[in-house]
C-alpha cells in the first residue's frame, strides 16, 4: 500500500554518481535508440557500405563462406549475403514501422470514437475488436495474405487487419480515464467541439503509454512480417528481405551462414525497439523503474 | 458463479458463430481464385474444366448460399472437404492435431517450469546475478524469431554436435506406435514401447525448447514485475513482523497472490503454442496443425483453412473462458 512507510535497504545506499544517476535514468532507451538509428543508417548507406549488387547472382561463388571478400560468405546462388543482408534492413525497418504507424493511428482513432460516442457505437466497436482478437494473429495474418497473394504491400494489409484492435482498446481505455477529468469538463463547458477535445486535450494527456506499445510493437511487427516472408508471403522472392533469407537457408545446415546472419539481424533490430521502448516506459512511470 | 460461467460461455458462443461469418467472408470476398490455385495453369485454361471444378465445390453458388451449407454442415460436425487433401476437414484435423498438442504442451511446460521459479528469484533477487541473467533470458526469448531459433538449435545439436535428432516426430526407419491418443509418448508409453517413447522423446526436446522461448521469456518477465509489486504490499510485512520464514513468505503468500496476471497469460500463450506453432513445425517437419494450415493457405484450400480457423478460434474462446473462470476461483471478487 503506502509504499513510502516501507523500509528497505536501498534506503540506505550512498547517493549514486551523476553518471550512473543518468546511466539509470537514459541508459535503455539511448542503448535502443543507437541501436535503432545504426540500422537505419545501414538502409540508407547501403550502397556506400558495400561494393557487391544484392541480387547479382554468380553461381562460381555459390555457398563460399564467409571471407575477406564475402565478408558473410554466399548463398546458394552466390550471392553476397552481407550485401543482401543491408538492404534487407530497408524492408523489415519499413514494414514494420508503416504496420504499427498505420494500426495505431486507425486502432487509436477507433479506440476514441468508442470512449467518446460510449452506448451502442461503443458497444459494437468493442465486439469488433473482440471478434478480430479471438483469432491468432499469424493465422488470421497468413489466411488473409494468402488470400490476397504474395507481395509486400499485401502482407502489411493483412498484418493491418489484425494489428489495429489492440490499439483501439487501448486507447478507449486511457480516454475513458481522461474523460472523467476536470479539466475536459471545463473544455466542454467552455463549449470546445468533441473532435477539438479529443485530439487537442484528451489525446496529448493520455499519448504515453500508446507510445510505449507503439515501440515495443514494432519489434512485434518485424518479426512476423519476416515470419510471414518466411513462409513465402512477404516479398517476391529476389527482393533481399530478411525472412526471405533465413527460409533460403534453412536447409543449408553446413553453410549456416546463410541464414544465421539475417537471423541476427533481426534479433539485434528487436532489441533495440525493446530497450527502447521500456526505457520509454521507465521514464513515463517512475513507478516501473523501481522494477 | 454458475451464472458468471454461464453467460461467459453464451458469449463464447455468440463469438465463435460470429467467428465463422468473418473467415467466410475473408475466404470468398478475396481476389485469389481457389480453382486456378488447385487446377494449375494447364487445366485451369480450359473453361468446361473450370466451370465442373467449380460446380463441384459449389464455387458457382451466391454466397449467402455457401454460408449457409457451410453452418448447415457445422450443425452436422461436418467442415467439409479439403479441396487439397479430398479428406473431410474434420478427419484431417484430427491427425494432425495430436502433434502439436504433444509440441505445445511439451514447450508450454518447459516455460512454466523454468519461467515461473525464474521469475521468482529474480524478484526475490532484485539487482543480483539472478535478475540480470533472468531479463536476458527473457529479453532474448521475446526478441528471437522462432524461426531463427530453431534453424540455429538444429545448426547447432543437430548439424554441428551431431547429440539431438533430426526434423520429424520420429527417426525415419521407426513406426510410429499404436495408434490410441495420437500422442506418441502416451501412446508408446501405454503399449510398453519404450524404444519408440525415448525416441519420440528425443525427438521432442529440440522443438520444444524453440516453441517454449518467447513464452518463456514473457513468464519470466511477468512472474517477476507480478511478485514485485505483491512484496510491496501489508500482508508481507505483516508476515515478517509474525516472524515467518522468508522462503513461506514468498512461495507460499506472494506467489498465490502474484499468479492471476501469470495465469491470464499463461493461458493466451498455451493458446499461440497450440495455433501459433506454424514456424517451428515447418522447419522440423513436424506433421502438426501448423504445417496444415500453411499448406492450406498456400493452397488457397478454403474450407480447410476456414476449418482450422474456427477450431483455432473456439481453442482460443474456451481458453479464455477458462481463464476468466479461474480468475473467480483464484479472487473471489471478480464474479461481483
Amino acid at each position: 500500500m503506502s509504499a513510502a512507510t516501507t523500509v528497505t535497504p536501498v534506503a540506505f545506499e550512498a547517493v549514486p554518481s551523476k553518471r550512473r544517476r543518468w546511466l539509470r535514468r537514459y541508459g535503455l532507451a539511448s542503448a535502443g535508440a543507437v541501436i535503432i538509428l545504426s540500422w537505419i543508417m545501414v538502409a540508407v548507406l547501403a550502397p556506400v557500405l558495400t561494393w557487391h549488387a544484392p541480387d547479382l547472382v554468380d553461381v562460381t561463388q555459390r555457398l563460399r563462406p564467409p571471407s575477406p571478400s564475402h565478408w558473410l560468405g554466399t548463398d546458394a546462388l552466390g550471392r553476397d549475403v552481407f550485401a543482401r543482408l543491408l538492404y534487407g534492413s530497408r524492408i523489415s525497418l519499413s514494414t514494420g514501422i508503416i504496420v504499427v504507424v498505420l494500426a495505431a493511428a486507425f486502432g487509436t482513432l477507433v479506440g476514441g470514437v468508442a470512449a467518446y460516442a460510449r452506448g451502442k457505437i461503443e458497444e459494437l466497436i468493442m465486439r469488433i475488436t473482440d471478434l478480430v482478437l479471438c483469432f491468432p494473429p499469424i493465422i488470421l495474418a497468413l489466411a488473409i495474405a494468402a488470400a490476397l497473394g504474395i507481395g509486400a504491400v499485401n502482407t502489411i494489409i493483412a498484418m493491418l487487419v489484425v494489428w489495429w484492435p489492440k490499439f483501439a482498446r487501448l486507447a478507449r481505455s486511457l480516454i475513458i480515464v481522461q474523460r472523467s477529468q476536470e479539466y475536459v469538463e471545463a473544455a466542454v463547458v467552455v463549449g470546445l467541439s468533441p473532435g477539438r477535445i479529443l485530439i487537442r486535450h484528451i489525446l496529448p494527456n493520455s499519448i504515453g503509454p500508446l507510445i510505449v506499445l507503439v515501440t515495443l510493437d514494432v519489434g512485434n511487427a518485424i518479426i512476423t512480417f519476416a515470419g510471414l516472408s518466411f513462409l513465402g508471403l512477404g516479398v517476391v522472392p529476389p527482393t533481399p528481405e530478411w525472412g526471405s533469407m533465413v527460409s533460403e537457408g534453412r536447409e543449408l545446415i553446413e553453410q549456416w551462414w546463410v541464414a544465421a546472419f539475417p537471423g541476427l539481424a533481426i534479433l539485434t533490430i528487436v532489441v533495440g525497439f525493446n530497450f527502447l521502448g521500456d526505457g520509454i516506459r521507465d521514464w513515463l512511470d517512475p513507478k516501473s523503474r523501481r522494477r | 458463479m454458475l451464472r458468471y460461467t454461464l453467460s461467459r460461455l453464451t458469449a463464447a458462443v455468440v463469438m465463435a458463430v460470429f467467428a465463422t461469418l468473418v473467415i467466410f467472408l475473408i475466404a470468398n470476398t478475396v481476389p485469389g481464385d481457389p480453382a486456378l490455385a488447385q487446377l494449375g495453369d494447364l487445366a485451369a485454361s480450359n473453361p468446361e474444366f473450370l466451370a465442373a471444378f467449380r460446380a463441384k465445390w459449389g464455387l458457382d453458388l451466391p454466397l449467402w448460399e455457401r454460408y449457409f451449407i457451410f453452418l448447415k454442415g457445422l450443425l452436422h460436425g461436418d467442415l467439409g472437404i479439403s479441396i487439397a487433401s479430398q479428406r473431410p476437414v474434420l478427419d484431417d484435423i484430427f491427425s494432425y492435431a495430436p502433434a502439436t498438442i504433444e509440441l505445445a504442451t511439451a514447450g508450454f511446460l518447459l516455460a512454466v517450469v523454468i519461467g515461473v521459479p525464474l521469475g521468482v528469484l529474480a524478484a526475490v533477487r532484485r539487482d543480483t546475478w539472478i535478475d540480470h541473467v533472468a531479463r536476458f533470458i527473457s529479453l532474448a526469448g521475446v526478441s528471437a524469431p522462432t524461426f531463427w531459433l530453431a534453424f540455429i538449435v538444429l545448426a547447432i545439436f543437430y548439424g554441428g554436435l551431431q547429440i539431438a535428432p533430426g526434423p520429424g516426430r520420429l527417426d525415419t526407419i521407426a513406426f510410429p506406435p499404436t495408434r490410441i491418443t495420437g500422442l506418441h509418448l502416451v501412446d508408446s508409453a501405454l503399449s510398453g514401447d519404450w524404444s519408440t517413447f525415448i525416441d519420440a522423446l528425443a525427438h521432442l526436446v529440440l522443438p520444444s525448447v524453440v516453441l517454449a522461448a518467447a513464452t518463456l521469456g514473457l513468464i519470466t518477465r511477468t512472474t517477476r514485475a507480478s511478485m514485485l509489486e505483491s512484496m510491496q504490499q501489508d500482508y508481507v510485512r505483516v508476515a515478517r513482523a509474525k516472524g515467518l520464514k522468508e522462503r513461506i513468505i514468498v512461495w507460499g503468500h506472494v506467489l498465490p497472490n502474484a499468479l492471476i496476471p501469470v495465469v491470464t497469460l499463461g493461458g493466451l500463450a498455451y493458446a499461440n503454442l497450440l495455433t501459433g506453432a506454424v514456424m517451428t513445425e515447418t522447419i522440423f517437419s513436424w506433421p502438426g496443425l501448423g504445417r496444415y494450415t500453411f499448406r492450406s493457405a498456400a493452397a488457397l484450400d478454403f474450407p480447410a483453412i476456414m476449418g482450422i480457423t474456427l477450431v483455432v478460434a473456439i481453442t482460443y474462446l474456451l481458453i479464455n473462458l477458462l481463464i476468466d473462470i479461474s480468475y473467480a476461483l483464484l479472487d473471489p471478487r471478480v464474479v461481483r
